[in-house]
């Protein structure tokens, strides 16, 4: 029994549907908290830097410490793997599949077949510019906050892996979130033809309303990076927060 | 002039367009036949459909033309094709509801006859074998003895299940039945729902998975729903998968 193939077992089908659809909502429900907190910076970069040091553990601890931003994303890593793993399996595997699937679709002009499609477009997508995003996450996790990443993005060059990220993720989120609940069969309502149809509504709203703040988040750190520029490397001192130090500094003085 | 207008039927002046037929041949039993499209051109009537396009296609100018049909009324479910790439009925299908170019091939998945005529039959035997779709009861039942009653909401869930007439129109509509043909489709899973739910059937959610817990059975379907959008008799077919999708998940577990 010790040594028995988890995936052998005939549980194995079950437990992996489970866990893949459990990981997406993980994923997808955390892709949008995430904008948010990124979306701080609109609000200015002292909001921005506020919420970094929260992630920092700063107001538990009296001092932040971004190793917990490393452990937070290597968690979210972890789950990635687990799900790329595990969606992997429904990828078409041989040229045949890819051949029967394109005619296939080509044919029955079928909206929800062409979103399935996506999904798999944008997952496969997701390997690299998940990986590159969360990898640099994980070393560097102290480099967050409103001059920090700004230079990345714009000094670092990251704005162009950034904006395929955005558009790949929400729709690979927003078209996950949609299946999963109709594969699933939660949120129907008593008819469930109507609410698949109230469902792709509220889909394409959620998709639109984050791509327009990502897009708008995304233009304000090219923003503060661009001008930033000439002193790159620099970090950013909140307002008051120096007012407090200097002032301190006065009295030892 | 005025008295007879209630009795007479206004002649219409013909605006009946040309429609024009690409219709895939191939006989797979005939060696030198090649699979083509063949063009027909039709002048469409009123009220027509494509299964009787196809019956004066095949009086006028086609005899050898196959393709399959019972009942011309959505019931028997044999003359499921491609419309324009999609599947339907073709003797629901109005050609008024078409445009003038419409192209017909058989069902992808099954065996072909030849023309538009494929074997749904012995695909649908074959998952019906395999499924056992039908009522597994222990106890030998008594034909003389009045009937055990059924609740009548219980009795209309059945019945609404029931309805499917095994046209194939999920499997040509379903992306990965198309790529894995292994997979029992829609159909196999709505069938098995249906006698989950019937209360003289005596299998337990276990012995359901056996036969669908896996990657052929439930767990393979994708949720691209053509299935539940091509089903001609319109079967709530999303829900019965995600309905069994809940049971086996459950019973894989426990
Ligand atoms: C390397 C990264 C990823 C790959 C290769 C990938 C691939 C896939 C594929 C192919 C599917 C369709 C599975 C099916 O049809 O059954 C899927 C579903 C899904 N994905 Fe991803 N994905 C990745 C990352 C993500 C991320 C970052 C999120 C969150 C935003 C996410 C959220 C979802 C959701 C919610 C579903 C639906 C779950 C289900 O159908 O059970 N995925 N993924
Ligand atoms: S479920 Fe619908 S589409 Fe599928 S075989 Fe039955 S009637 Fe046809
Ligand atoms: S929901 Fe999609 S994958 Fe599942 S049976 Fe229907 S068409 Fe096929
Ligand atoms: S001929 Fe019977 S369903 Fe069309």
């Amino acid at each position: 029994m010790l040594f028995k193939n988890p995936l052998s077992s005939p549980r194995g089908p079950a437990v992996m549907d489970m866990l893949q659809s459990v990981s997406g909502i993980i994923l997808a429900l955390f892709m949008w908290a995430h904008m948010f907190m990124v979306s701080s910076i609109l609000l200015g970069n002292d909001a921005m830097y506020w919420v970094t040091k929260m992630f920092e553990g700063e107001p538990i601890f009296g001092k932040g410490y971004p190793i917990l931003v490393s452990l937070f994303a290597l968690f979210i890593l972890s789950l990635v793997v687990l799900h790329a793993f595990l969606a992997m399996r429904k990828f078409p595997a041989t040229h045949r599949q890819y051949r029967t699937l394109h005619n296939h679709l080509g044919g029955i002009r079928h909206t929800d077949s062409y979103l399935w499609y996506v999904q798999v477009f944008t997952g496969f997508a997701l390997f690299f510019l998940a990986s590159v995003h969360l990898y640099q996450l994980i070393m560097h996790p102290a480099d967050i906050g409103p001059y920090a990443s700004s230079d990345r993005v714009w000094t670092g060059r990251m704005w162009p892996l950034y904006l395929m990220l955005l558009f790949v993720v929400e729709l690979h989120g927003g078209i996950g979130l949609y299946r999963v609940l109709v594969k699933w069969g939660w949120f129907m309502g008593k008819d469930p033809k109507i609410g698949r149809k109230r469902l792709t509504i509220a889909k394409w709203v959620l998709t639109l309303f984050f791509l327009v703040l990502g897009s708008l988040t995304l233009a304000a750190y090219m923003k503060v990076g661009y001008e930033h520029q000439d002193s790159a490397g620099e970090r950013y001192q909140p307002a008051e927060y120096s007012q407090l130090h200097s002032a301190s500094q006065g009295e030892n003085d | 002039m005025n008295a007879c207008t209630e009795k007479t039927i206004p002649v219409k002046v013909s605006t009946a367009r040309t429609i024009e037929f690409a219709i895939f041949r191939h006989n797979p039993f005939d060696e030198a036949s090649e699979p083509h499209f063949e063009t027909y051109q039709l002048e469409e009537a009123d009220s027509m459909t494509l299964f009787i396009a196809l019956n004066e296609i095949r009086a006028k100018q086609a005899p050898s033309l196959q393709f399959d049909f019972v009942c011309r009324a959505g019931i028997c479910g044999s003359c499921a094709m491609l419309i324009n790439g999609r599947p339907g009925l073709a003797c629901r299908t109005l050609i008024s509801q078409l445009p003038t170019k419409v192209t017909l091939m058989p069902l992808p998945g099954f065996e072909l006859i030849g023309d538009l005529s494929v074997n749904t039959g012995k695909w649908m035997r074959g998952m019906s074998e395999h499924l056992q779709t039908w009522i597994h009861s222990a106890e030998v039942s008594n034909f003389d003895a009045m009937e055990e009653k059924m609740a009548p909401e219980q009795a209309e869930q059945i019945y609404e299940l029931e309805r499917c007439i095994e046209c194939g129109c999920c499997i040509a509509g379903c992306g990965t039945a198309q790529m894995r043909p292994e997979f029992v489709g829609a159909v196999g899973l709505n069938q098995l729902a249906r006698f989950k739910i019937d209360p003289r059937d005596n299998r337990t959610d276990a012995q359901f998975y056996e036969v669908i817990g896996n990657e052929h059975g439930v767990f393979g379907c994708m949720t691209m729903l053509g299935c539940e959008d091509f089903c001609p008799k319109e079967l709530p077919l999303a829900q019965q998968i995600a309905y069994m999708r809940r049971a086996m998940a459950a019973a894989g577990i426990n």
